[in-house]
């Protein structure tokens, strides 16, 4: 299922010696190529990323609430999301294939699915955790349960909700590069590329760090929104 | 979905899986040959991440010391793809067993450790300290009363451990270490039945041993601690005591 396109292989017979010889990292050709490959490689590699969290988040917050109220809901979707998260990622790709085709569809079911237990079991572990103490003097304040679940229950649950998207996150950042099988987008991309040009380590070792730097850069954008979500944490801290 | 997933797209694909299941029926030595050679990959790389990871969690763990190291090293691994780690592994080794191996032991190491370090270091000090009222050496401590009150957590690590790893060395073979990946990443030779066929075989193997993993939890753990093991898996994946950093400690990742 490989869906590589018409590959940017090194010209081997113009190219600096450092292409010729396959030399560990070649800057030049890097820089040449980042506007034609690892540029746009990762604007695709980040929408991936974003649909895939986003439905992920609705999926897994709407279950959360369900489990909140109704213990026995919530074991129920935690055997489901555990046996979808034990399927290697490459053979869920290849096998929503016969559904949905080499697209972007079979790509984004896959990695949603994915996120869907970590999520879950970080929305729910944090809804849970708001303590008693807390809950009744909401209710002594006349709050409604709605009320409570917007204005107490949720945001105290905000770092453990936040925490669950990080992880979620970098999960799909990782994953999207194995996407590349099914859906010829992101950094996964030239990866495959590289493979098949007799281990082109320039090509190999630029879309492979990119894509950590890309899970580093996004993981720390969380954390300082995280940051600008919970005043009162900062307060406490100093 | 259902805009997706129309008639005839379904009758496509349930003739395509159909031809999958008659693949495994015709393929069975072929299909558990590579099976063992992907979990000998995943073996030896677990093993290897246990014989470091168990160690040196255990001993962090019991010291208090080092957390900083033991849950942070996850959380920056954690952004490390397995398909940019064989990459990387391909350009500076080459192909082979070998980059695989070390591959799949840096996925593996560190959920193990932490999981490890998290489980020690959590264990009520009450109860350490009647260890040690009792005239338990530190030794003692560690191995007869810290170890045993871990093992849920510590199984959860290789429980996540072992998800990563299976997953991994599918995806291994492009490197050149051996599995279903095989037949996987060779469409043109095995067909889309082929393909489909080794896909629904590596799901069977990583649920099967997520199973395997899970009965010898329940032997392994000490039957007084066998009450609350629920309520220690629930910890695994999820946990929580010191808040949203412990959370991410433990967090999981298929790879």
């Amino acid at each position: 299922m490989l869906a590589v396109p018409g590959a940017v292989l090194p010209n081997f017979g113009q190219t600096s010696s450092c292409v010729r010889n396959n030399g560990l990292f070649c800057w030049s050709w890097f820089s040449q190529h980042w506007s034609d490959t690892f540029g746009p490689a990762i604007g695709q590699h980040l929408v991936l990323t974003v649909i895939a969290v986003a439905i992920g988040f609705v999926i897994a917050m709407a279950a959360s609430l369900v489990a909140y109220r109704l213990p026995w809901a919530g074991a129920g979707f935690n055997v489901v999301f555990t046996l979808v998260f034990t399927i290697p990622s490459i053979a869920l790709f290849e096998l929503l294939v016969p559904a949905t085709g080499l697209t972007r569809t079979t790509a984004e079911i896959a990695l949603t699915s994915y996120t869907l237990l970590v999520m879950f079991a970080n929305f729910v572990t944090g809804l849970r955790g708001v303590s008693a103490d807390v809950l009744e003097a909401a209710e002594g304040m006349g709050l409604t349960r709605g009320q409570r679940l917007r204005r107490v229950e949720l945001p105290l649950a905000i770092p453990a909700i936040v925490a669950g998207i990080r992880v979620a996150t970098v999960t799909v950042i990782g994953l999207v590069v194995v996407a590349a099988y099914v859906d010829n987008e992101g950094l996964g991309v030239p990866i495959l590329q590289a493979i098949q040009n007799s281990s082109f380590k320039t090509e190999l070792i630029a879309a492979a760090v990119l894509a950590v730097l890309l899970a580093w850069a996004v993981d720390a954008l969380l954390v300082g929104s995280q940051w600008l979500l919970t005043p009162w944490l900062r307060s406490r801290r100093a | 979905m259902t805009g997706v997933l129309s008639v005839p797209l379904l009758l496509a694909s349930a003739n395509d899986f159909s031809g999958a299941f008659k693949f495994i029926g015709n393929n069975p030595h072929l299909l558990l040959t590579l099976s063992g050679q992907q979990m000998v990959l995943s073996g030896a790389a677990i093993g290897a991440a246990m014989l470091f990871g168990v160690p040196l969690g255990l001993v962090l763990g019991h010291l208090h010391k080092g957390s900083f190291v033991a849950i942070n090293l996850s959380n920056v691994l954690r952004a490390v793809p397995s398909l940019g780690l064989l990459a990387i592994m391909l350009a500076l080794i080459s192909f082979g067993f070998l980059p695989a191996f070390i591959a799949m032991f840096v996925l593996a190491f560190p959920p193990i450790l932490t999981n490890v370090y998290v489980a020690v270091d959590g264990v009520d000090p009450q109860t350490v300290d009647s260890a040690r009222g009792m005239g338990m050496s530190p030794f003692g401590v560690a191995s007869r009363v810290e170890l045993p009150l871990a093992l849920p957590l510590i199984f959860a690590g290789l429980r996540t451990a072992a998800v990563f790893v299976i997953a991994s060395a599918t995806i291994a073979s492009v490197v050149g270490g051996n599995g279903l990946g095989n037949i996987i990443f060779n469409q043109p030779s095995y067909g889309l039945a082929g393909v489909l066929g080794a896909a629904i075989t590596v799901t069977i193997l990583s649920l099967l041993v997520q199973g395997v993993l899970l009965v010898a939890q329940r032997y392994l753990t000490p039957r007084g601690l066998r009450v609350t093991r629920a309520r220690g898996e629930a910890t695994a994946l999820s946990v929580a005591p010191g808040g949203a950093e412990n959370l991410l400690a433990a967090g999981t990742e298929p790879a």
